[in-house]
């Protein structure tokens, strides 16, 4: 990445009212606060139902200071094309068309108007917050649910199946930008969409969102169990710009050092908490595989 | 005809940008954030540094100011600003210890 | 100017003459020559538009939905299951008061699978808030989508435009070409109130209390059963302004004039058959050999069936010693659908007909004159025994 941003020189302009109804310590209202300031106001939105529709506000009362669609569950891949076929047809190129969904919006039942919108090229911004599960709707599994978690779908065996690598799935459908950002790196987050504003064609951001009802966490710890999940290097901060992946920021810098052990990670949440041995050691083992390649 | 003069669609969901959506936030705290200014990096520096509780707050409540400020209408006591702040300048103190003090 | 072409192309022309903006559609049968047509008139260049090839019918609406908040001029087009597909979509385009316009080349549904003609798939979805309007012939699909636009944009709600499944689809007919020029003066740019702006930003159809509440000025807005109201209402409504619509097209285009109903030797009729889409013209030449043996009947085809235009049926069917009720269509458990909503606009009127019901056609069953001759020719002679229970025509291999 070209330039990176610091705490010092980013802008405070807000483009998220206080007061909203999400959860206190919400890892999705620092990424989105994060993600509308290096989008800025020439910007609409397209939001499935997800906690983002819960923070935007009840109508009459929008929490968001900038233009936006709600859409059926299923759509948002399709309406984020809708919006960029009209700016198009309005002759309003400048235009940010930005989809913001959750894991499930996007992973589960959304997964095929994206897969088209990608296969189509559409030049939209896509970000997917992934807290893991249907949180919105109280912690139901989603198809990027870790293995082992519980959830109320999952509740005494844990999730059986491992997490979908959306990311991967994006990836292969030939699109020009494929980023993970956390929100416990929101600089680094900053400027992945600030990047991927300034590109064309589909722009697609997977970014790991910690959620304390949901993970079982104190609320003050939602940074902290973000770097945890960096540092472990169970999730890592990445871009893939026309098929050149390369690390960022804390990701990066891990390269060659030690990590920290993923037990670590799954230690601090209430979620993991039937966790099996021998899933452990495979996730650990996986890491590690993953990480001799870097 | 006399519906040629009717304004349709006279009611339709459209909500326009405003705080509060969720009433006054500030009243779902259990323990509130108080900042030692003795401790704080820009209070005592009187410099432009740090913001770490700015930077991290999930409510747009912290204002990146010398020293930053909490707008305790909205904070919601998550405490994330306590926990990353790297001179442990902010404590969460329990918000039933301040019932008769002045706010 | 006069062309001879299918339904489907008087369709995409239509379209192409009122200058929709955004165009998704997923080909299926007996649409797809449809969607190819328009793919061939924007990628010509002939058409100004935004075409997109969405991967299924429940995106090509949610394209038209986003595209129409956003102030555009949307259109798809379906039939059959790719209605059904995309049916939450329906309910949220009605519901969020979007001027989307949609041809639907009516197809039976599944299951079992079947690609042939009837009215189930745009009937079932009478109840969500889309007006609906049903052509007879392609001089009527052309001039309706045209209408349509006008409509739509008006009084904010979607309409879709129906016609037969390669009864009407498929055939070729002559029908007249209305010049560009006309037709803008007819249907002027889409100028919504509302719409998606980085200069005024507002969140649309998000979550809506079951009460009233303030908004941030506190002015009290209304809730989620205000809003669905105001749809009824402004639907009921709009059976006005589409006369005046018809009527000013009539007076500018020279075609119209029967909005609501169309009738054929009804006047004086004692009998009247009632039908949707192309059968009424198939009737009128049983009407007509009815008629040279001594029978008092004409024919009435229903081309708006919602909002159901009470008025226009009571004011028909008045005097009338019997309708019978022709349909391609039901509601299963109960009976025929138009049957019902016409016994109900009937329910109250003094001096009203028997009232007769007949299911034929589904899934494509050819619709046999005598067929007809025979059910015609029952409830004309012994109206009052034949009683109210749907009955079937066309079964084969009857228990």
């Amino acid at each position: 990445m070209e330039t990176k941003t610091t705490i010092l020189n980013l802008s405070e302009e807000e483009f998220v009212h206080p007061g909203n109804r999400a959860c206190s310590g919400c890892g999705l209202s620092i990424v989105y606060r994060m993600g509308l300031k290096a989008l800025g106001k020439n910007t609409i939105l397209a939001v499935p139902p997800s906690c983002l529709t819960v923070l935007q506000g009840l109508y009459p009362v929008a929490s968001t200071k900038l233009p936006c669609v709600n859409v059926t569950f299923a759509s948002t891949g399709a309406a984020a094309t809708g919006l960029r076929a009209a700016m198009r047809a309005l002759g309003k190129d400048d235009v940010n068309v930005v989809a913001w969904a959750g894991d499930g919006g996007t992973a589960d039942i959304g997964i095929q108007a994206l897969s088209g919108a990608c296969e189509r090229n559409e030049d939209i911004i896509y970000i997917c917050y992934d807290n893991e599960a249907y949180m919105n709707t109280g912690v139901q599994r989603s198809g990027t649910t870790p293995q082992g978690v519980v959830t109320t779908t999952t509740p005494i065996k844990g999730k059986i199946q491992e997490k979908k690598d959306v990311p991967a799935i994006i990836a292969a459908h030939g699109v020009g930008y494929v980023a993970t950002a956390s929100a416990a790196y929101p600089l680094d987050l900053y400027d992945k969409v600030k990047k991927a504003a300034s590109m064309k064609g589909p722009r697609y951001i997977h970014v790991h969102t910690p959620c304390p009802p949901g993970w079982s966490f104190e609320t003050r710890y939602t940074i902290k169990i973000g770097k945890l999940a960096v540092q472990s290097g169970l999730f890592d901060l990445y871009e893939l710009e026309n098929g050149n992946f390369t690390l960022t920021g804390a990701s990066k810098n891990l390269v060659g050092k030690e990590r920290i052990p993923v037990k670590e990670y799954f230690q601090t949440q209430g979620r993991f908490k039937n966790l099996a041995d021998d899933i452990l050691a495979r996730v650990q083992a996986k890491v590690d595989e993953k990480w001799s390649t870097y | 005809m006399k519906e040629k003069d009717r304004k349709f669609c006279s009611k339709i969901s459209r909500s326009t940008p405003g705080p509060g959506d969720g009433g006054n936030t500030g009243s779902w705290r259990v323990v509130r954030p108080i900042i030692d200014l003795s401790k704080c990096i820009p209070a005592k520096t009187k410099k432009k540094a740090c913001f770490n509780c700015w930077l991290y707050c999930p409510d747009c409540v912290v204002s990146k100011t010398i020293p930053p400020t909490i707008d305790l209408t909205y904070c919601k006591g998550c405490g994330i600003c306590a926990e990353e702040c790297p001179a442990s300048a902010i404590s969460m103190v329990e918000e039933g210890s301040l019932i008769g003090e002045d706010k | 100017m006069y062309i001879i072409e299918s339904g489907n192309v008087a369709a995409a022309t239509g379209v192409k003459l009122s200058r929709a903006q955004v165009i998704a559609a997923y080909p299926i049968t007996p649409q797809t020559p449809l969607t190819e047509k328009l793919s061939e008139l924007v990628e010509s260049g002939e058409m100004k538009s935004e075409y997109i090839q969405v991967e299924s019918e429940h995106s090509a609406m949610s394209v038209c939905i986003a595209a129409s908040t956003a102030g555009t001029r949307a259109f798809t087009a379906t039939s059959a299951n790719g209605l059904l597909y995309m049916n939450e979509q329906l309910h949220w385009a009605a519901g969020a008061r979007l001027p989307i316009v949609m041809c639907v080349a009516n197809r039976g549904v599944g299951a079992p699978w079947t690609v042939w003609n009837d009215h189930q798939d745009t009937i079932s979805q009478r109840d969500g808030g889309w007006i609906q309007l049903y052509a007879n012939d392609h001089q009527q699909i052309i001039d309706t989508v045209i209408k349509a636009f006008r409509l739509s944009e008006k009084v904010s709600i979607p309409v879709m435009v129906c016609y037969d499944g390669y009864l009407l689809s498929h055939t070729y007919m002559p029908f007249d070409q209305p010049g560009q020029d006309k037709v803008d003066a007819f249907l002027p740019p889409f100028a919504p109130t509302h719409f998606l702006d980085p200069e005024n930003p507002a969140n649309f159809n998000t979550v809506t209390l079951p009460d009233v509440r303030p908004n941030t000025a506190g002015v009290v807005e209304p809730g989620y059963m205000e809003i669905r109201h105001n749809l009824h209402e402004d639907m009921k409504a709009a059976i006005d302004v589409y006369e005046e619509i018809d009527e000013e097209y009539n007076k500018e285009f020279g075609r119209g004039g029967s909005p609501f109903v169309e009738e054929y030797k009804c006047a004086e009729a004692d009998f009247v058959a009632v039908c949707i889409g192309s059968l009424s013209y198939h009737l009128r030449d049983i009407i007509d050999s009815m008629r040279e043996k001594g029978v008092n009947i004409g024919v009435m085809g229903v081309h708006m069936y919602r909002p159901f235009p009470n008025a226009a049926i009571v004011d028909a069917l008045k005097g009338k010693k019997c309708a019978i009720i022709f349909e391609k269509a039901l509601s299963y458990g109960n009976q025929g659908a138009l049957y019902a909503d016409i016994k109900s606009a009937l329910y109250s009127s003094e001096d009203r007909p028997i009232v007769h019901s007949y299911i034929l056609g589904l899934g494509g069953r050819e619709i046999k004159t005598e067929h007809l001759v025979d059910a015609l020719t029952e409830s004309c002679n012994s109206p009052e025994t034949v009683g109210d229970d749907t009955r079937w025509i066309g079964l084969k291999l009857q228990a």
